[in-house]
C-alpha cells in the first residue's frame, strides 16, 4: 500500500434513466397539453447536447392562456373554499415529494447544476415551499391583511433559468393559495421541469386552467407583462428588466412584485469561526455557480485577517470538483448558457484590466458544454466594476475594511440590497451590523439558507416585496385599505 | 349469502406505540344504539395513565426538537391514512352511536379535514403568536412560544371521533406530547384512530389515548405533577372546579374549549422572551 | 522540551495559545462534515478505500471478560482477517489492556504477524482517575509487556475544571515515558468535551504537549467519533502542520461501525488534511465489528452479489 496514493473518486453517475423527456413540447394551457407553433431547441448546458424542441410562445398561445386563467379563476378557483383549494396544493406537494428524483435530474440536465444541488436542495424545497402554502390557503384570515383578504385575480409570473423549479414553486405555491390562477412562463434555457410540473398538476386533478404553462422567449414575457388580462406580474430576473417591466405597468392598475438583482457583501469580523466562514464564503459564492441573486459576491474582510482567510480560502478552493453536473460528487456545474458565459468571461477581463489580481485553483474542465473556473480577485475596491455589476457567475471580489463601521458602510454602498452576510462570535456585534445593512435577507454565521417560512426580497433596486413567509402572501392579496 | 363467520377485532390502549392492554386487567362493555354488544374495550386504570405520561414525557424532547415542516407532514400523513380507511370508521361510527350513515360521513370528512388544518398550522403559529418587540433600549427583544411538554386531554363523549382529533392535534402541533382519555360510550372509534396513528411515522409515545371512565382518570389526570397542562373540553362544566384545584398543586395551565381555532393551538404554549444587546 | 515553540510549559503561555484559537461554529461545522458524508464512493475507489480501511483498523477489544483466549482469537484475526482470502491485507494494530500486551505480542510473533504492532490503552483508562504515578506505571508496564503504541486519555475532569496546565503535564509525562520505545495517541472522550470549541482546544494542547496521534474516545461512552467531531480533529492536525511541519495522525473510535462509516472518515480525511494522511502512520480507526462489515463488502464487489455474516469469522 502506498503511504501518498490520491484518493481519487470513480466516476459516481446518477442514472438518467428516470426521466423520459419528450422530443417536442407544447405549452400546458386550460390543463392540456396543447401544440406550439415555432420551437426552439433546450440544450444540456454540461454536453451542449440538444434534449428537446420547445414552443415559443406568441400572442395566441398567451392570449389562449390568460383566457383559461381568467375563465379557471371565475367559475371554480375563486368560488373554492380556501380548505379545498389547500388540498389541491397538498396533493402537489406529495407527488413532487413522490417524483423528487425525477425532478433533481431533469433539472440537472436542463440547467447545468450539479445532481447533489438539485437533489438536496432544490427539489426538497419546492416541494417544501407547496407544502408550506397549502396550508394558509384557509388561514388567510390570520395573515394579518384583514379578516378576509381577497385574491387579486390571474397572474402572470415571469420566472429565471438559474433555480428553475424552486423559483416556480415560489411563484406559484403563493399565488394559488391565496385564490390566484397563474399564467408562467418558465426561463428559455431551462422549461423542463415547468412542464413536468404540469403533468403533476394533472395527476393532482388540479382544475383546468389554474396553472397555465408557456413556454418562449423576452418577447413571450413581454406579451405577459402587457396583456391586459393580467391582474398581477411577479417577475424574477435582471434589475435592468425589472426596472423596463415596472415602467411598462406604471399606466396600469397591475400589481407588481419584483425580484432582482444584488452584489451582496458578505463581512468576515476578526473573530468569525474561520474554518465554517471559509465553507460560508465559498458556498456563498460558488454554489449554484453563483448563478444567484443574492450570491455573496463581495468578500469584505477585516483587514487584520484578511491573509489568513484568503490563504484558506484558497486551500479550500483547491478542493472544489467542477465537472459532470450529473455526477454525485460534483460541486460546482456548467455556466447555464454561452450567452452568460460570455458576460462571466467579459465581467472578469474587465477585472483584471482594473488591476484585480485574479487566481484560480487548478480545473480540468470539460471540452464542450459552458464551464468556468472558481475564481478570486483579491485588491478589488469599491471602485472597482467588478465590485458593483452583478457577474452572476463563480467570480468573488475580495474587499477589506478596518472598522465595523466601514464594513457597513462598503457593504451599504450599491444600489442593491438583496442579502448580505456577517462572520462573527460576538452576538452584539452581528445584531448591531444586521440592523445597520440594508438588505432584505441577511445570513449571519451561514448563506444561501432558503425555507418557505422565511421571507425573501430586497431593498431598494434589488426589488419589490417579499417571497415566502407571512410577508410574502400579501404579493397575491388584496390589502384592505390598498386602493 | 355465506355463514362466514367474523374475526372480530380486540380493542386494546395505545401507549408508546405499542398496544398493550390495561394493566389492572378490566375491561367495561361497549353495546351497540340497539343495545347489542359490540366489545369489550379496556377500563385504563391509575396505572395506564402513569405509564401514558412516562411516555410522553420521553417522547417530548425529539417531538418539541422536529422541525414544524416534520411535525406538519406526519400530521398530514395521519389525515392520509385516515382518508384512506373513511369507510371503516363510518360503519363503526353508525354502529356504536347510531347516528345516520350521512351524520357519519360528514363527521369523518370534517375529521379529516380538521387533520389537514392543523397539520397546516405548526409552521405559521409562530408568525402568529411569536414577535419582535420594539424596547426602549439598545436590545433585540424577541418572543418566541414554545410546547410546554406534556399535555393531558379529555375528548368530548361526541362527536367521538371529530372530538378526539380536537383533544389532540391543537396540542401537538407546537410539539407538546398528549395523553388522552376517549369518549366512554363510543371509545371504539379513539382505537381504531391509534392504528391510523401507528402507520403514519408518529414517534412512539408522541399520542397515547386511553380507554375508561372519566371520574376515575380525570381526578389523577388533574393531580399528576408531572402532567404541565390539561384540556377538560369533555369533562362537564360541574367538574371543572375540582379539576383545577387539584392542578393548581403544580400551576397546571388548564383549558376548555367550544371550537377549533388557532387560540387552542397557543393556549398550551408558553412565550419566551430574549433580550440580547446590540452593539460593536 | 521545545514544544514546537509554541508554548514554554507555563500556564500563562498555555493560556494564550489556546485563547487565540478561533471558534467553531457548530451548525456550520456539522453541515460541512453532512456535506461530506454525501461523496459517492464507487467501484475502484470503495474497493481501494475498503482495503485501505483495513489496514487502518486498530482491532480491539477491552472488555473486563478479556481472557489470554480471546486476545489470540483477536491477533489471529487482525493478521489473516480472511481465512479463505490471502489478498485481505492486515489490520493496523491490535488494541488491548495493558495485561494482555505480553500475550498479544507474544501470539502475533508466532503467527507471523511480527510486523503489526500492539497498542496498550493506559493512564487508567477509560476513565483516567487515578494518580500520576500509577498512570506511569500504567503505561511503563505496557510498554515492557512489548506495547509500541500508547493510547492515553486525558483527565476530563482537569480539562473541564480549566487546569489546562495539568492535561498538558500529564501529556508530556506519558511521553517521556513513551521515549522512543512507542508512538503515543491521546485520547480526549470527545463526547464528554461536548463541544467542538473543547475539542479544538484539546487537540492544539496535545500536539504542543508531544502526542503524535489525537484520539476521540474511548469507544466506552456515546456520541464518540461523530463525522463533526473528526472533521474538527482534522482541521486542527490541518493547522498544526502549517505551523510546525509536522504532521500528527488522527484516530477515530467508537461509533464506526460499518464500511459507510468509514469510508465517510476517509473522505474527510481526504478533502481536510489531503490524502497524505490516508495511510495507518497517520490515519487508525479504533473498531471490532467494522471489520467484518469490510470483508463483507470487500466479497460483495469481487464476487457481484450480496454476502451474509456466515462467510466471514466472528473472531
Amino acid at each position: 500500500m502506498e503511504t501518498t496514493m490520491t484518493f481519487e473518486y470513480a466516476p459516481a453517475p446518477e442514472s438518467r434513466a428516470i426521466v423520459t423527456i419528450k422530443p417536442k413540447y407544447g405549452h400546458f394551457i386550460g390543463g392540456k397539453f396543447v401544440p406550439g407553433g415555432k420551437h426552439f431547441p433546450t440544450i444540456n448546458p454540461a454536453t451542449e447536447e440538444v434534449l428537446s424542441q420547445i414552443a415559443l410562445g406568441g400572442k395566441a398561445d398567451v392570449d389562449a392562456a390568460v383566457k383559461a386563467a381568467r375563465k379557471a379563476y371565475a367559475n371554480t378557483w375563486s368560488k373554492m373554499s380556501g380548505k379545498e383549494r389547500g388540498k389541491y396544493l397538498y396533493r402537489i406537494a406529495r407527488i413532487m415529494q413522490e417524483r423528487a428524483r425525477e425532478f433533481a435530474v431533469l433539472e440537472t440536465l436542463d440547467n447545468g447544476k450539479p445532481i447533489r444541488e438539485s437533489r438536496d436542495t432544490d427539489i426538497p424545497l419546492a416541494a417544501a415551499h407547496f407544502f408550506y402554502h397549502a396550508g394558509w390557503a384557509d388561514k388567510l384570515e390570520y395573515a394579518g391583511l384583514g379578516t378576509s383578504p381577497k385574491p387579486l385575480g390571474v397572474a402572470g409570473q415571469i420566472i429565471p433559468w438559474n433555480f428553475p423549479l424552486l423559483m416556480l414553486a415560489w411563484k406559484v405555491a403563493p399565488a394559488l393559495a391565496a385564490g390566484n390562477t397563474v399564467v408562467l412562463k418558465p426561463a428559455e434555457s431551462t422549461p423542463l421541469t415547468a412542464l413536468l410540473f404540469a403533468e403533476v398538476c394533472q395527476q393532482a386533478e388540479l382544475p383546468a386552467g389554474v396553472v397555465n404553462i408557456v413556454t418562449g422567449d423576452g418577447s413571450t414575457g413581454a406579451l405577459i407583462v402587457n396583456h391586459p388580462g393580467i391582474d398581477k406580474i411577479a417577475f424574477t430576473g435582471s434589475t435592468e428588466v425589472g426596472k423596463i417591466i415596472a415602467r411598462a405597468v406604471a399606466p396600469t392598475n397591475k400589481s407588481v412584485t419584483l425580484e432582482l438583482g444584488g452584489k451582496a457583501a458578505n463581512i468576515v469580523f476578526d473573530d468569525a469561526p474561520i474554518d465554517e466562514t471559509v465553507e460560508g464564503i465559498v458556498n456563498g459564492i460558488f454554489f449554484n455557480q453563483g448563478h444567484v441573486c443574492c450570491a455573496g459576491s463581495r468578500l469584505l474582510l477585516q483587514e487584520n485577517v484578511a491573509e489568513e482567510v484568503l490563504h484558506k480560502l484558497k486551500n479550500r478552493m483547491e478542493k472544489i470538483r467542477v465537472g459532470d453536473p450529473m455526477d454525485k460528487n460534483t460541486d460546482v456545474g456548467a455556466i447555464n448558457s454561452k450567452e452568460q458565459l460570455a458576460k462571466i468571461i467579459e465581467l472578469a477581463a474587465v477585472g483584471d484590466s482594473e488591476g484585480a489580481e485574479r487566481w484560480s485553483p487548478a480545473c480540468t474542465l470539460p471540452n464542450k458544454g459552458f464551464w468556468f473556473a472558481p475564481t478570486i480577485f483579491t485588491g478589488v475596491t469599491q471602485a472597482h466594476r467588478i465590485a458593483r455589476e452583478e457577474i452572476f457567475g463563480p467570480v468573488l471580489s475580495v474587499l477589506t475594511f478596518r472598522t465595523p463601521a466601514e464594513a457597513i458602510e462598503k457593504a451599504n454602498n450599491t444600489p442593491f440590497g438583496l442579502s448580505a452576510g456577517i462572520w462573527s462570535e460576538k452576538g452584539s456585534r452581528t445584531l448591531w451590523a444586521s440592523q445597520q445593512l440594508r438588505a432584505g435577507v441577511i445570513w449571519a454565521n451561514t448563506f444561501n439558507k432558503f425555507d418557505p417560512t422565511s421571507p425573501f426580497g430586497g431593498y431598494k433596486e434589488s426589488g419589490w416585496g417579499r417571497e415566502g413567509g407571512r410577508h410574502g402572501l400579501s404579493g397575491y392579496l388584496k390589502g384592505v385599505s390598498h386602493e | 349469502m355465506s355463514n362466514r363467520i367474523d374475526v372480530k377485532k380486540t380493542y386494546k390502549l395505545y401507549i408508546n406505540g405499542a398496544f398493550p392492554r390495561s394493566e389492572s386487567g378490566r375491561t367495561y362493555e361497549v353495546k351497540n344504539a340497539k343495545g347489542v354488544f359490540v366489545a369489550n374495550p379496556c377500563l385504563a386504570s391509575r396505572k395506564d395513565l402513569r405509564d401514558a405520561v412516562v411516555a410522553a414525557r420521553a417522547a417530548h424532547p425529539g417531538w418539541n426538537k422536529a422541525t414544524a415542516y416534520n411535525r406538519g407532514q406526519i400530521l398530514y400523513r395521519i389525515a392520509e391514512m385516515l382518508e384512506g380507511r373513511r369507510g371503516q370508521f363510518v360503519e363503526e361510527i353508525v354502529n356504536v352511536t347510531g347516528i345516520t350513515k350521512v351524520k357519519a360521513d360528514k363527521e369523518v370528512t370534517q375529521a379529516i379535514d380538521r387533520l389537514v388544518w392543523y397539520a397546516g398550522w405548526t409552521d405559521k403559529i409562530a408568525s402568529l403568536a411569536g414577535s419582535t418587540n420594539p424596547v426602549a433600549g439598545p436590545f433585540y427583544n424577541f418572543t418566541i412560544p414554545e410546547s410546554m411538554g406534556v399535555v393531558a386531554a379529555i375528548a368530548p363523549e361526541s362527536p367521538s371521533l371529530l372530538g378526539l382529533i380536537d383533544a389532540i392535534a391543537p396540542i401537538i402541533t407546537s410539539g407538546n406530547t398528549v395523553v388522552v382519555l376517549a369518549s366512554t360510550k363510543a371509545p371504539l372509534s379513539a382505537m381504531t384512530f391509534a392504528e391510523v396513528l401507528a402507520t403514519s411515522d408518529l414517534p412512539a409515545g408522541v399520542i397515547n389515548i386511553l380507554t375508561g371512565k372519566k371520574d376515575e382518570i380525570a381526578p389523577w389526570m388533574a393531580s399528576h405533577m408531572d402532567i404541565d397542562a390539561l384540556d377538560i373540553s369533555g369533562l362537564s362544566s360541574k367538574k371543572h372546579a375540582d379539576i383545577k384545584v387539584a392542578g393548581a398543586e403544580n400551576l397546571k395551565r388548564i383549558h376548555s374549549f367550544k371550537s377549533a381555532d388557532p387560540g387552542r393551538i397557543i393556549a398550551f404554549m408558553e412565550a419566551k422572551t430574549v433580550w440580547h444587546p446590540i452593539g460593536l | 522540551m521545545s514544544f514546537y515553540g509554541l508554548v514554554d510549559g507555563t500556564d500563562a503561555s498555555l493560556k494564550s495559545y489556546l485563547g487565540n484559537l478561533s471558534g467553531v461554529d457548530q451548525v456550520g461545522a456539522e453541515a460541512r462534515a453532512a456535506m461530506l458524508a454525501t461523496r459517492s464512493i464507487k467501484t475502484t475507489s470503495k474497493r481501494w478505500a475498503i482495503d485501505t480501511a483495513i489496514t487502518m483498523v486498530d482491532l480491539t477489544t477491552l472488555e473486563g471478560a478479556d481472557t489470554p483466549g480471546k486476545v489470540k482469537a483477536l491477533c489471529t484475526k487482525a493478521v489473516r482477517p480472511d481465512p479463505t482470502d490471502s489478498s485481505v491485507p492486515s489490520v493496523g494494530a491490535v488494541c488491548v489492556y495493558n495485561d494482555m500486551v505480553s500475550v498479544a505480542r507474544t501470539h502475533l510473533d508466532l503467527i507471523g504477524g511480527q510486523y503489526v504492532p500492539v497498542a496498550a490503552v493506559s493512564t487508567a483508562f477509560p476513565s483516567g482517575r487515578a494518580s500520576m504515578p500509577v498512570k506511569i506505571q500504567d503505561t511503563q508496564d505496557a510498554i515492557d509487556a512489548g506495547a509500541a503504541e500508547i493510547d492515553m486519555v486525558i483527565d476530563r475532569g482537569a480539562f473541564l475544571a480549566g487546569r489546562y496546565i495539568d492535561v498538558f503535564n500529564e501529556i508530556v509525562q506519558i511521553r517521556e515515558v513513551c521515549g522512543d520505545k512507542a508512538h503515543l495517541k491521546v485520547i480526549f472522550e470527545t463526547g464528554e468535551l461536548v463541544t467542538y470549541d473543547n475539542v479544538r482546544k484539546a487537540s492544539f494542547l496535545a500536539m504542543a504537549a508531544g502526542a503524535d496521534f489525537i484520539k476521540t474516545s474511548t469507544g466506552k461512552v456515546a456520541p464518540a467519533a461523530t463525522p463533526p467531531v473528526v472533521l474538527v480533529m482534522l482541521e486542527a492536525v490541518r493547522d498544526f502542520y502549517e505551523m510546525t511541519q509536522v504532521r500528527i495522525g488522527v484516530k477515530p473510535a467508537g461509533g464506526i461501525r460499518n464500511t459507510k462509516d468509514a469510508i465517510k472518515q476517509l473522505v474527510l480525511v481526504n478533502e481536510t488534511v489531503g490524502p497524505d494522511w490516508l495511510n495507518p502512520k497517520l490515519f487508525r480507526i479504533g473498531a471490532s465489528a467494522l471489520l467484518n462489515d469490510l470483508l463483507m463488502q470487500r466479497m460483495k464487489m469481487d464476487d457481484g452479489y450480496y454476502t451474509s455474516p456466515q462467510y466471514v469469522t466472528m473472531d
